[in-house]
């Protein structure tokens, strides 16, 4: 979506001059236009009924996209077909234009560039914080205990979490345990990060710093993939909304135009659900 | 004599104690072997099984399901009995020793399965997406995140469990391994006296009652765990 919105808007000589470089040199092309989660005509069932019915979504390098949508609607089950966490029964995955899905795939190996953050934070409760994010740096990237430690406390650091790197998840609140959760996926240095509902489990007050840590990492320059129900976030932090009903995306694009003027009566009455004390506009 | 007499004749001979308490001691020697053994051998085997299980593989977990119900289903002297006079019609000859192990270190097995698989059960799913999607395999998952959580879990059940079938190695008298009943009947026999019985039940206390103990110390220490 940005990618086309920058095609829109007239390029200058100087532009063009590194357009035309860019394309002329394959790895820098494919290095900014392919997108760091492609996920083509995704299609999910569970005995028989259609959960997701042909998926088409692109999360582009640094973007942060996030799916809205009825619960039921499928959006959790396809953050779990991303990273093969549930077997898609049809369409394709790409990470990086690396396919994720197809035969012959070392998927640990692929699993490890997606972060995955979840609703229920699913931290490893007998183990320290720091010892949750260090795990799979000793044991899936065979570092050192010294370098897993500090890359496990630079991840902390960069949630807030540093003071409580030997505490255990039941000592910490709700919204410190899932600060913790990111680092985990984080210290990986994933291509892409999905998000299940992080804050659905939170109480009110815990909420903002969870936003605040996934409103860094945008920053940052990470690509997101996020499920949630905060739309004030989403208006506020989101590059692209896209809303899921039924298995399929029913409406897409910015959040101002999908929040302000939604053009399909299901994202309408959604977002009157949703937004019905407060005003839909 | 009165009746205080008798009943000190009859349970505490002093002579009849002392003439037969290194034969019970030697007898010691060889329940705490043999219990040690079974509670190594049920365990370990008991939790590679639901390990195997938790693969999923539907003809594996069936065999494993088959072999857990058989062996906590039939009565442990029953399957002695069979393994020691059955086998060595079929040419394959086990001492008594080696089948009581055997066959206890199976039972002990086949209920450490069920709990421990039960334990991993109950591990929440999302433990193994949570590890899983960092890009650690099947095998460390379970290693490293849903061992350690299920086995905690399955610590109280599994002592109380290997309590009650190591006590079973008193049924290997039947087949003659010289544990401590065997060498107190022995005893009984000879010296016409219960005095070697009751020390075989004191000696049966000094093993066993400790582990009771320490079985009601851990689940009071390990119950709170998951509240």
């Amino acid at each position: 979506m940005r990618a086309m919105s920058r095609t829109t808007t007239p390029l200058t000589a100087v532009e063009e001059g590194v357009r035309a470089v860019a394309d002329a040199l394959p790895l820098t092309n494919t290095a900014t236009t392919v997108p760091a989660l492609a996920l083509t005509s995704l299609a999910k069932s569970y005995a028989g009924v259609s959960v997701l019915r042909g998926i088409d979504l692109d999360v582009a390098r640094g973007e942060m996209v996030f799916v809205l949508g009825p619960s039921g609607s499928g959006k959790s089950t396809l953050l779990r077909l991303c990273n093969r966490l549930e077997e898609p029964d049809g369409g394709s995955v790409r990470l990086s234009g690396e396919a994720v899905t197809g035969p012959g795939i070392d998927l640990d190996a692929i699993r490890r560039r997606i972060g995955m953050v979840f609703q229920s934070f699913n931290l490893y409760p007998h183990l320290t914080a720091r010892r949750n994010v260090t795990l799979a740096l000793r044991k899936v990237l065979r570092r050192t205990r010294r370098e897993a430690e500090a890359t496990a406390m630079a991840a902390l650091e960069r949630v807030g979490m540093a003071d409580k790197a030997h505490h255990y998840p039941a000592q910490l609140s709700g919204g410190q345990q899932q600060r913790v959760a990111i680092a985990r996926a984080l210290a990986l240095e994933p291509e892409v990060m999905l998000f299940d509902e992080p804050t659905s489990a939170l109480d009110p007050e815990l909420v903002g710093e969870v936003l605040g840590v996934m409103r860094d990492l945008r920053q940052g320059g990470m690509s997101m993939l996020v499920v949630s129900h905060e739309m004030a976030f989403a208006r506020a932090a989101a590059d692209r909304v896209v809303f899921i009903d039924q298995g399929r995306i029913v409406e897409q694009g910015p959040p101002e135009a999908v929040f302000a003027a939604p053009q399909h009566p299901r994202t309408q009455a959604f977002l009157a659900r949703m937004q019905g004390d407060w005003g839909a506009a | 004599m009165s009746p205080l007499e008798r009943f000190q004749d009859a349970f505490l001979n002093a002579e009849v104690l002392a003439r037969y308490a290194p034969a019970i001691l030697d007898g010691v020697w060889v329940t705490l072997e043999l219990s040690l053994l079974i509670v190594v051998l049920g365990t370990l085997l008991g939790t590679a099984l639901a390990c195997l299980r938790a693969l999923e593989i539907r003809a594996l977990s069936l065999a494993i399901i088959v072999f857990a119900d058989i062996f906590r289903a039939l009565p442990p002297l029953v399957l002695i009995l069979i393994a020691y006079f059955g086998l060595p019609g079929a040419g394959v000859f086990l001492s008594a020793w080696t089948v009581l192990l055997v066959i206890l270190g199976l039972v002990l097995a086949a209920f450490a399965e069920e709990i421990v698989w039960a334990a991993i059960t109950s591990v929440e799913r999302g433990q193994w997406w949570a590890a899983r999607s960092t890009g650690l395999g099947f095998g460390q998952t379970l290693a490293h995140v849903v061992l350690p959580q299920a086995l905690r879990l399955a610590i109280p059940p599994l002592t109380n469990r290997a309590i009650a079938i190591t006590k079973m190695t008193a049924l290997g008298t039947v087949i003659g391994v010289p544990d401590i009943l065997n060498q107190a009947t022995t005893a009984q026999s000879f010296s016409g006296n219960a005095s070697p019985l009751l020390l075989a039940a004191l000696a049966y206390m000094a093993i066993f009652l400790p582990l009771v103990v320490f079985s009601r110390w851990l689940e009071s220490r390990l119950t709170w765990v998951r509240a």
